[in-house]
């Protein structure tokens, strides 16, 4: 209590707070006090490292906001490098890595040859080729069938673990991923349904119709046919092809509540395959509850690494996310299939990397959806 | 002569966080050095954190008040950018750098005193961490936002600002308990 005190004092006196008389008494205790003395400096430094921390963070976020500015405007080269520069620059990162590579596959190619000349007894090498042939057709059978029975337990583990934990009907949450009005969400979200609208933050509602379902990895593409819907700016956030680590930062924004509020949600990524090891999702530790299906889960780059999906009851906070890359996927098996959607374009760039979160989820929160069903 | 001007009142609207001469240092020396820094192993991500971070050695320079570089902007910021690329190549035990310049100042002591203040920045940085919510945001409203108690107690729910500023001040304490202690092992 004392400590707390003296800590008083002395900030008052450094900020220049005390009543005169206060200042002279505290200056002669300070001379004649050694300690109290160390503890004005101390103090002083450690002031001054705060406003030095303070003004550095400051210039930091104005540098990035320059660098994003400038880069949309096209005034340096980024984000991207193009054409020739890439190659070089992927030659030049590689260039050692493919050297040690070639030398290696030489001496596989020599060692191997080596070996099969000494186990070769002479004319009975096509006999060999076609065994060897024959060995490679039963590999892949069995890999067929290890395809097929992976299928089935990713099914199994659909069909006995997903239905306790998610209301299929009520809805969940979607965003977007083209500013037309395409939105992304869980194909469970929309399962038997016949009327789809969604919902913006501001409560306002929109018809929506469903153009896409890939029920095995549990996508699905909406698009707002609402006549009312305005085409929004550019998407501020990226949907990410591929690579994350495990520990990385992520939050996700969706409408679990009833009273149709936005909730925000922070976490990291706890593992890089889903439930029993599937590999179509990853574990993700973030409070999620009913609703939350189909929430984007995005890292701290602003970028979409996964889709919310479902959640495992015997675990508090262990939640399971579709990887983004199948968005990519599931967008280019509908395009494949109907023309009509060739002009929707994923956001590949994200425009809030290295802002502040409240920044990011204020430039966010209009392109999430509640996705409703009936 | 003109040009001389020139960079004198850009420094200076860098040591007042002028954006408009942030972003004039910044288009024009940008390109440069994401060159050097692709033609020697590194990324695009690569180049904007080391640009930036020479971006911060010499607003931290302009901010002691010195706007004299002897030399141009572009050769400072080049000169230091550089130095701290062949840094983190030595990291990575590689230490030639492919280049076609030999414009270069030299940049030890700016080199020194940013190695020491980034240290103390990412200490910091690390305390506040450390520190845990409510100390944390009710130490930055305070000492960063500058807000007053009286709105502090407000919008953290204190009943008033004395029992705010107490909490303050029990949040101050353990955070510089957790600064010093990173300090002291630094310095030994």
């Amino acid at each position: 209590m004392e400590d707390l005190q003296i800590l008083e004092a002395v900030e008052r006196y450094i900020g220049g707070e005390m009543n005169p008389n206060e200042r002279v008494y505290f200056e002669a205790l300070r001379k004649s006090n050694p300690e109290i003395d160390q503890a004005v400096v101390e103090h002083t430094f450690f002031l001054q490292q705060i406003a030095r921390f303070e003004d550095t963070r400051q210039f930091k976020n104005i540098l990035d906001e320059t660098h994003i500015h400038l880069a949309e405007k096209g005034l340096i080269q980024s984000p991207k490098l193009k054409g020739g520069a890439k190659v070089v620059y992927l030659f030049n990162r590689y260039k050692r890595t493919a050297a040690i590579a070639a030398s290696v596959a030489g001496i596989m190619a020599l060692s191997i040859s080596a070996m099969v000349w000494s186990f070769s007894p002479g004319k009975n090498t096509t006999q060999d080729v076609q065994l060897l042939n024959s060995k490679i057709n039963n590999l892949e059978v069995q890999n067929k069938k290890q395809d097929k029975e992976i299928t089935t337990v990713i099914n199994h583990i659909k069909r006995t673990d997903a239905p306790p934990d998610i209301k299929y009907t009520t809805g969940g949450t979607g965003f977007l991923v083209d500013a037309k009005g395409y939105l992304v969400t869980n194909a469970h979200v929309i399962e038997g349904a016949t009327y789809v609208a969604v919902q913006n933050a501001s409560g306002k509602d929109f018809k929506a119709s469903i153009v896409w379902v890939d029920a095995k990895r549990d996508i699905a593409i909406l698009k707002i046919i609402d006549t009312a819907f305005k085409t929004l700016s550019s998407i501020p956030y990226a949907i990410k092809k591929s690579g994350t680590d495990i520990a990385e930062p992520v939050f996700s924004l969706g409408f679990p509540r009833s009273d149709f509020d936005i909730v925000y949600g922070e976490g990291y990524l706890s593992a890089k395959t889903g439930y029993n090891g599937d590999t179509l999702a990853v574990q993700i530790s973030i409070d999620a509850n009913r609703g939350n299906s189909g929430s984007p889960i995005i890292n701290r780059k602003g970028e979409v690494i996964a889709v919310l999906s479902s959640k495992q009851t015997s675990l508090d906070g262990a939640v399971f996310a579709i990887q983004s890359k199948y968005i990519y996927d599931a967008l280019s098996q509908l395009q494949k299939s109907d023309t009509t959607f060739r002009n929707i374009r994923l956001p590949v760039t994200s425009s809030i990397k290295g802002i502040d979160r409240t920044k990011q989820v204020q430039k966010i929160t209009d392109f999430v959806y509640m996705v409703k069903v009936n | 002569m003109k040009a001389e001007h020139n960079q004198t009142a850009l420094l200076q609207g860098l040591a007042r966080n002028d954006k408009k001469a942030i972003d004039t240092i910044y288009k024009e020396n940008f390109n440069l050095i994401q060159a050097l820094i692709i033609n020697n192993n590194g990324s695009t991500e690569d180049a904007k954190d080391v640009f930036q971070e020479a971006m911060i050695v010499l607003y931290q320079k302009v901010q002691s008040g010195s706007f004299e570089l002897n030399c141009q902007i572009k050769t400072f910021v080049y000169s230091v950018c550089r130095r701290l690329w062949l840094k983190r190549l030595m990291q990575q035990s590689r230490y030639s750098l492919h280049e076609n310049t030999d414009d270069l100042v030299i940049v030890d002591d700016d080199m020194e005193d940013h190695a020491k203040r980034d240290t103390e920045f990412k200490m910091m940085e690390k305390a506040m961490g450390g520190l845990g919510e409510p100390c944390r945001s009710l130490l930055e409203a305070f000492y960063m936002q500058k807000k007053n108690m009286q709105e502090i107690a407000g919008s953290f729910g204190y009943t008033n600002a004395e029992n705010a500023k107490t909490q303050k001040y029990k949040c101050l304490v353990r955070l510089k308990k957790l600064f010093f202690t990173q300090y002291k092992n630094e310095s030994l």
